[in-house]
């Protein structure tokens, strides 16, 4: 037997098939039809489905045996610790990282931080990272032929206050093509890392923009199979958030759960 | 004490893509102990993908209790200040599907296993995936632990680091395929 060594990244990223859109938003179609004939049936599933073959890198990277049910441990009920001193302040405004103001519409991205039972989690990190406003991330494997902007990185960190609310100031990304299948583009999104109260909550996931007439065309946001779960992705324009002659408002709110033991863990706090 | 009902529905998970590395990167991430310091390891290994092939785009997460099994309380995971230990660390995969820790061995209380846990993320993998690293040292306390009990002995050992004969632990995550790696719920 040879041993497999490492592709290049770059190679890696493009799905060998290449199969047309239509053929990709069949299989999601079906997928989801598939998922709620089982839910139906009385199947326990997740939000998110690892085994998602119209994301066509998943094919190889998804378990096939179920998740073992545990009980957590005391390590798994806490939590790294975190607060301003692992994040500076000025960490949640991406348009001020460099010596100019980065091009594209400035927004604020607003929120809460809660537990499934609607306690806020208070001083925990959040971490953001995006494309800038042409679809380009800075990131030296990404070489869609859009600009990059010179006074922007499109990474931030925050940490919730009492209240467990966080606040960031951005650019709206734009949409990126990727390689997929033909003609893929990932419709516009932020990248969110979240910490929880507990490790068992830690949770990554992407906020997107109301009414991207992507949605239904994108493998990735439809591994999250129930509509009232991709809905919950969406940032919720509010223009009670939106300043005036500065920047327009967007509300979007995680929840961050935990098995039941958490619920005890974060009352003795 | 009941648990009331929850009344929120969770945020869903989504990959962390490609281009992660900008984003969640930071100095010294992987150093949760001073790699010079006395008693620090070297916690290493590589994932797998479901032909075997290494995961050049993924990252682990590992948080860990001191070597007196008390869970660290302390900040400073993102500034490292090379001597507060906050059990804390993140390790993105290189060209090779390998990564590495410093930190140390994990204590626990008598008669139990001592773990990291652990997260996995890649591009690829639509959620994030917990897992458990354990140290191999106390057979017994493997042996009578309340997850490993369960397993079958192939699966066991895939929770189970290899203590090198440098003193560095070895644990490799496969993904898919033989010898993939238990992931837990909770």
């Amino acid at each position: 037997m040879t041993v497999p060594t490492a592709t290049a990244p770059e190679t890696l990223l493009a799905a060998p098939d290449q199969a047309s859109q239509r053929q990709i938003t069949g299989e999601i179609e079906s997928l989801h039809a598939e998922l709620a004939r089982r839910e139906r049936a009385g199947e326990d599933l997740p939000a998110t489905v690892h085994d998602f073959p119209p994301y066509r890198s998943s094919i190889l990277r998804h378990p096939t045996k179920s998740p073992k049910l545990v009980d957590p441990e005391t390590i798994e009920l806490l939590s790294p610790a975190f607060g301003q001193r692992d994040v500076a302040a000025v960490e949640s405004d991406l348009t001020i990282q460099h010596a100019g103001e980065p091009l594209g519409e400035r927004i604020t991205v607003q929120g809460r931080l809660t537990d499934s039972w609607g306690r806020p989690v208070a001083n925990q990190l959040i971490e953001i990272w995006q494309a800038n406003s042409a679809g380009r991330y800075i990131h030296q494997r990404d070489q869609h032929p859009a600009p990059l902007d010179p006074n922007f990185t499109g990474a931030g960190r925050a940490i919730t206050n009492e209240a467990g609310e966080y606040a960031f100031t951005t650019i709206k990304p734009g949409p990126y093509p990727w390689k997929n299948h033909l003609n893929a583009w990932r419709p516009a999104h932020i990248h969110f890392s979240v910490f929880g109260s507990s490790f068992t909550q830690r949770l990554v996931t992407q906020m997107y923009f109301p009414g991207d007439p992507l949605f239904a065309l994108d493998p990735i946001f439809n591994t999250i199979w129930r509509q009232k779960d991709r809905q919950s992705l969406i940032g919720v324009y509010d223009h009670e958030l939106t300043a005036p002659e500065w920047a327009t408002g967007y509300r979007f709110d995680i929840v961050v759960d935990g098995p039941d033991a958490t619920w005890f863990e974060n009352e003795s706090e | 004490m009941a648990v009331p009902p929850r009344t929120l529905r969770a945020t869903p998970g989504q990959t962390v893509g490609p281009f992660f590395a900008y984003g969640v990167g930071y100095d010294r991430m992987h150093q949760v102990a001073h790699p010079h310091a006395p008693g620090t390891v070297l916690l290493g290994g590589t994932v797998y993908d479901g032909v075997g092939a290494p995961v050049p785009d993924a990252f682990v997460e590992i948080f860990g209790a001191d070597a007196d099994g008390v869970v660290p309380r302390r900040r400073g995971s993102f500034r490292r200040d090379d001597h507060t230990f906050t059990g804390f660390g993140r390790a993105f995969t290189n060209d090779d599907g390998h990564f590495e820790f410093f930190t140390r061995d994990p204590g626990a209380r008598p008669g139990r296993a001592a773990f990291f846990a652990a997260i996995v993320y890649a591009r690829g993998l639509p959620d994030r995936l917990h897992t458990r690293i354990y140290l191999p040292d106390d057979a017994a306390a493997l042996a009578a632990d309340p997850l490993l009990r369960d397993l079958a002995a192939d699966d066991r050992a895939t929770l189970v680091a290899e203590r090198m004969p440098d003193g560095s632990l070895r644990h490799d995550i496969r993904l898919q395929g033989e010898k993939e790696t238990v992931f837990l719920v909770f």
